[in-house]
């Protein structure tokens, strides 16, 4: 295992709608904390994606960067090679849903994902807007997700990919789960810096990189969840 | 301007009254139940009450109400000037605001991106100004090349005159959907929403102020004003010095569309300035407010791009007082914080308040900036000696402070 870890963030020109820096810097301070040194790549949409990253990063957007970045994610291949490899990858909200074989376009068109992850998408009836809460599936060993959703897309999982949770609040996939994951691979709906509210999740993709953890000083973390999962579960 | 028909007339002076009844009661100023009550009445009083009037519509994700108080400063030198001041920004405002100055015959309205088509397409303005676009309450905001595509159209299908930002790439890309543009090289701090071309998608290179795509031909439009620091530099080649009262780089530029839209209106920059330069305080913001031997400074912040203007304000030797909430007007979702460069502030004295503070307070840590968490603004103005503070608050966080200290100018 390694103490060096290098953070891709793919097409923050494109998918970098509304807070996904904030998964960077997340991964970048808690791998920071355990005295990991870290490199980060920011590869623009007309750059190649490099192979020999550790963990992948890719956010949301709006309709036609979501086209683009699909289109140009999927002549690059260096996302395709990377996983292959074993690289880590978290894909968030449109990120996510080009992970899969096929996606709504702005008229609802369907447009080809790059089919990393065994889903398919459409456009849905209304927009799912609001405060997300999740249990994960216990295999993964974290605890209850929290955080924001705002997609019209609804998300059918094949038997490639197990769902990443079970919604208690909000609309995720929209059949009652939320995300999912396969391999190193996951997607989410919670979008934005998903990780800053998960840490766990964020520390799960470390953990698979360089192997188990020295616990860090959680606190602001842990306040901040407590009091986002206390606003929005009932009772 | 001409007589207004019975019905509007009806519909004005009982939309007043709405407002009067209102504000007496003390729930609000009063001017969007006003142009409700107005515009219910009769569904066609914007377009009467703005026929005849030179008017100037204008748009922005920043800089909306400050932008529209200089031009309406500037132009009361010509005439009365009918504008909403107080930021009611949709249908119902605009209609208050012509109908309680109904014999201005200038007016300035401060529009919501989203209403801008269609106040457009009802008034027919003379005069469209567009300042920027940036990421703004995605939770209800649109999406914002969307939103340029939009304005696109609108403005293409009219006569107006667009005075607009060449600096912004999405800007420039809206506004050159019409024939008739002056240009205005207003700059652009944020830069987050403006990597990639807003008519093929590709790769915008940047050089300096100039900015231009590696795949077609769109590229920044050669401007007749420009902002040069401290200076306006005229379609003359003239060059003025602002020397404003309101502080900030960003009020500099808003400035600068402020005089090349009255400049459409027939007014010099030498008179316009001095229109310009009686603007001390918008709407509570940039004022001055006194408590326990403690000045504090209000900057209002309400998205990414208006924290760099804020942080282009405020004093990197006075302690600092953040305050963040997330309700409807705030947008309910927070991840903007995020896309905040915090790190600017590390060495000043940091104090967290507002309803959202423990995401405020993980976004410092995060960043490395020591701070301070507090339960109320008093408590931290309380934490902090007697002297000169600055504070930046969100939408509501900003109203809240403004009502704990009587909403003086």
């Amino acid at each position: 295992m390694t103490s060096h870890i290098r953070l891709v963030w793919i097409y923050p020109d494109l998918l970098s709608t509304y807070g996904d820096q904030g998964n960077v810097l997340v991964l970048e301070q808690r791998a920071r904390a355990r005295g990991l040194s870290v490199e980060t790549v920011h590869v623009r949409s007309s750059d190649p994606v490099p192979e020999q990253g550790d963990i992948y990063l890719i956010g949301g957007g709006e309709d036609r960067p979501q086209i683009l970045g699909a289109e140009r994610l999927r002549k690059d291949g260096g996302l395709h090679r990377a996983v292959a490899r074993g690289a880590a990858l978290l894909a968030v909200c449109a990120g996510y849903q080009i992970m899969g074989s096929v996606f709504g376009g702005e008229e609802g068109q369907p447009v080809s994902g790059i089919g990393l992850l065994d889903i398919s998408s459409a456009r849905g009836e209304r927009r799912a807007v609001g405060e997300l809460a999740a249990e994960v599936d216990p295999a993964l060993g974290v605890p209850t997700l929290t955080g924001f959703e705002n997609h019209m897309g609804v998300t059918r999982l094949g038997p490639g990919v197990r769902p990443l949770s079970r919604t208690i609040i909000g609309t995720g996939n929209g059949d009652g789960t939320e995300g999912c994951y396969a391999g190193k691979v996951i997607g989410t709906y919670l979008h934005g810096p998903a990780l800053a509210r998960n840490p766990a999740l964020a520390d799960l993709l470390l953990a698979w990189t360089v192997g188990p953890l020295a616990p860090i000083d959680d606190t602001w973390y842990q306040r901040l969840r407590e009091e986002r999962l206390a606003a929005v579960i009932p009772g | 301007m001409s007589q207004l028909p019975l019905r509007a007339q009806l519909a004005s002076a009982l939309g007043r009254t709405a407002a009067t009844l209102s504000r007496a009661t003390g729930r609000g100023d009063g001017s969007v139940i006003g142009g409700r009550v107005g515009l219910m009445l009769e569904p066609d009083l914007l377009r009467q009450l703005a026929a005849d009037r030179r008017l100037a519509l204008v748009s922005a994700t920043n800089g909306k109400t400050t932008t529209t108080r200089l031009i309406a400063s500037a132009l009361r030198q010509l005439g009365e000037v009918a504008t909403n001041a107080f930021g009611a920004n949709m249908p119902a405002g605009h209609v208050s605001a012509l109908s309680s100055a109904k014999d201005a015959p200038y007016a300035v309205l401060e529009v919501d991106e989203k209403y801008l088509p269609e106040v457009l397409d009802t008034t027919r303005a003379g005069v469209v100004c567009l300042m920027n676009l940036s990421r703004d309450q995605m939770d209800r905001a649109a999406e914002i090349w969307l939103l340029a595509q939009k304005w696109r159209r609108a403005l293409a299908a009219q006569q107006t005159l667009v005075i607009a930002n060449c600096d912004d790439p999405l800007v420039a890309w809206a506004a050159s959907g019409s024939s008739r543009v002056s240009w205005v090289a207003a700059g652009q701090r944020w830069r987050e929403d403006s990597w990639c071309c807003p008519e093929c998608g590709g790769p915008l290179d940047r050089k300096g102020a100039d900015w231009a795509c590696r795949e077609c031909a769109f590229r920044r439009p050669t401007p007749s004003w420009v902002l040069d620091g401290e200076d306006v530099i005229d379609p003359r080649g003239q060059r003025w010095r602002l020397d404003l009262r309101l502080p900030g780089q960003a009020n500099r530029a808003n400035a600068a569309i402020a005089l090349a839209t009255v400049a459409a209106f027939g007014l010099e920059p030498g008179h316009a300035l001095l229109g310009l330069r009686e603007v001390t305080s918008v709407a509570g913001r940039y004022t001055t407010v006194e408590r326990d031997g403690r000045s504090l400074r209000l900057l209002l912040a309400k998205n990414p791009a208006g924290w760099l203007e804020a942080f282009d304000v405020a004093d990197p030797s006075l302690p600092i007082i953040l305050s963040v909430n997330a309700q409807g007007p705030d947008g309910r979702d927070t991840s903007w914080l995020w896309d905040v460069d915090y790190r600017i502030l590390r060495g000043r004295p940091v104090l967290v308040t507002g309803e959202r503070r423990r995401d405020l307070a993980l976004r410092l840590y995060v960043a490395g900036v020591p701070f301070q968490l507090c339960d109320s603004f008093g408590q931290a103005v309380a934490v902090l000696p007697p002297g000169r503070i600055d504070v930046i608050a969100n939408y509501t966080a900003f109203q809240q402070i403004r009502t704990e200290f009587g909403r003086a100018e």
